[in-house]
């Protein structure tokens, strides 16, 4: 099995403060990894790093058996934001933002050519969003534009797949679609990295886990890695029960 | 005195045709510019880099160079300082840049009041359409131009970094590039919009096309329209009420740009205040009418 994304030992400091201690993960193709931990445990952290937005400290990264900057020349690397990171009043349709993932297949005035609308239309079949092509971003509901930002993903024919927090904000339905979705798009070959600290999700998700708290605590498979003893570490006690309620 | 009258009268003054065409310039070059700047939330950027630009104007005018290159190395070394400020010191963004662009203005006002000058500087300050040379003229036009075609032909990068900038670095883009490029259009248009309303009113023009333009439509393609086109309106609309009613030029396309946002805040199909409150109504009546 190949490894797409090899995290080792990268440590990043966000001014004096340690953020991320020693990190190793590997995500393979093919597979979905859920990276667990709560809020400020480097989960956004560790994604910027990978995408090269940060530099390690120590450690390196390699994405495709490459350097970050050459993954993200080739267009390899697709990024889901988090909802708070986005600007949900900004006056763009869903096509426009899904054609954004074609701009590094275009020329430098990014003006669209057929074979750039025919993967934009196909990423929102994938996606279920061809019949809100041209409605408002801000008009979406959380889920349906969770699901755009996957298509603009699609779109851009990345092979590494990045979403941070896609089901927060987000209801059921669209959960299940876009767990659905995100599964579809590992059987195809694709490499998934969510992080969440939606529990719950994971098993019928991923088909690895990693529990970060800084450092990476556990890895394995999802069933191992929520044990409760193992969730106590990350999250504090009771978590697991606390979101059984 | 009829219509027409009224609007050819004062094309017969080749000072008015040269006040009509710089304000023209200037207001579509900012309208289209205005778009970007509002939807990042750098309207106070553009005050700072608009204020910033004077001492470089005063120090290339000494030197006899184009005013534009001043104007670009100080509009450049404010944001730098900006930066610098907030990145290395526990100031907040907005205290760093009212520290830095008022002192690089007051810099401005000092070497303006120690230059021995043909051309009265503090036009500078507070723009002299009517006192617009042809070569001023050229300048603009030339300048005018250049700035607008590279926000065009960049428009779709320059989009996407305001939208995502972390999505342009995914795909290989720089955002650092992208953002250092429209600060430094920023800079180039502050100098083309100062020839029209001066150095104290160009934040005005950068700022108010744009942000009337946000509340009519929901497509940013047709902000690039419409913020211009009123732009250009209310530069032809200020021009020519300056003219009848005898007051500075200016600040007149500066009211009228004021006056039309108002009349789309209010009035706005479906972003105005007037719209929203009444469908909000009827929305409320409907949903009380239907029965239990």
């Amino acid at each position: 099995m190949s490894a797409s994304v090899e995290v080792s030992g990268v440590t990043v400091h966000h001014g004096e403060v340690l953020a991320l201690d020693r990190v190793d993960l590997t995500l393979h193709a093919g597979r979905v990894t859920g990276l667990i931990g709560m809020n400020g445990s480097g989960k956004s952290t560790l994604v910027k790093t990978i995408t090269g937005l940060l530099r390690p400290d120590s450690g390196s990264v390699m994405v495709d058996g490459g350097s970050p900057a050459r993954a993200r020349s080739r267009g390899l690397i697709g990024y889901v934001p988090q909802s708070e990171d986005v600007d949900r009043n900004f006056p763009l349709s869903v096509r426009d933002v899904v054609m954004t993932g074609r701009y590094g297949h275009m020329g430098p005035t990014r003006r669209a050519r057929p074979a750039d609308r025919a993967a934009v239309d196909h990423a929102l079949e994938r996606t279920e969003l061809t019949e809100l092509v041209n409605r408002p971003i801000g008009q979406l509901s959380g889920g349906q534009r969770k699901r755009a930002f996957v298509a603009r993903g699609i779109a851009q024919e990345a092979t590494i797949l990045l979403l941070d927090e896609p089901f927060a904000g987000v209801d059921k339905r669209s959960e299940a679609t876009i767990t659905r979705l995100l599964r579809q798009l590992a059987a195809d070959g694709a490499t998934v990295l969510v992080c969440t600290h939606d529990l719950h999700a994971l098993p019928s998700l991923a088909d690895d886990a990693a529990l970060l708290m800084r450092r990476v605590l556990v890895r394995g498979e999802p069933a191992e890695v929520l044990r409760p003893e193992n969730l106590a570490l990350a999250f504090g006690l009771d978590s697991w029960q606390e979101q059984d309620r | 005195m009829n219509l027409l009258e009224l609007l050819t009268e004062p094309l017969s003054y080749e000072f008015m045709l040269r006040a009509l065409a710089t304000t023209a310039i200037a207001s579509v070059v900012c309208g289209v510019l205005s778009c970007w700047l509002v939807l990042i939330g750098w309207s106070l950027m553009g005050d700072a880099v608009s204020h910033s630009v004077l001492p470089g104007i005063v120090i290339a005018h000494i030197l006899g160079l184009p005013l534009a290159i001043g104007a670009a190395v100080f509009g450049f070394l404010a944001v730098g300082l900006i930066g610098l400020v907030r990145s290395t010191s526990r100031v907040k963004e907005d205290a760093a840049i009212g520290t830095v662009f008022t002192t690089l203005f007051a810099l401005g006002l000092v070497l303006v009041s120690v230059t021995p000058s043909q051309t009265d500087l503090n036009h500078v300050l507070f723009g002299n359409l009517l006192g617009v040379s042809r070569s001023d003229l050229v300048g603009v036009l030339v300048l005018g131009v250049a700035v607008l075609a590279v926000l065009v032909l960049k428009r779709r990068d320059l989009t996407l970094y305001a939208f995502d900038p972390g999505h342009a670095h995914t795909i290989g883009l720089s955002p650092a590039f992208l953002g250092g490029l429209l600060l430094g259009l920023l800079a180039l248009t502050a100098v083309v919009a100062l020839q029209a309303v001066g150095v104290v009113l160009v934040v005005a023009m950068l700022v108010i096309p744009g942000a009337t333009a946000y509340l009519l439509t929901d497509r940013f393609s047709s902000m690039l329209v419409i913020a211009p086109a009123l732009a250009l309106l209310c530069g032809v609309l200020g021009v020519y009420g300056s003219y009848y009613l005898d007051t500075s030029t200016g600040p007149m396309v500066v009211l009228a740009q004021g006056a039309l946002f108002a009349l789309v805040y209010l009035f706005s199909p479906r972003r105005g205040l007037i719209g929203t409150r009444l469908s909000a109504r009827r929305r409320r009546r409907r949903l009380a009418a239907r029965p239990a």
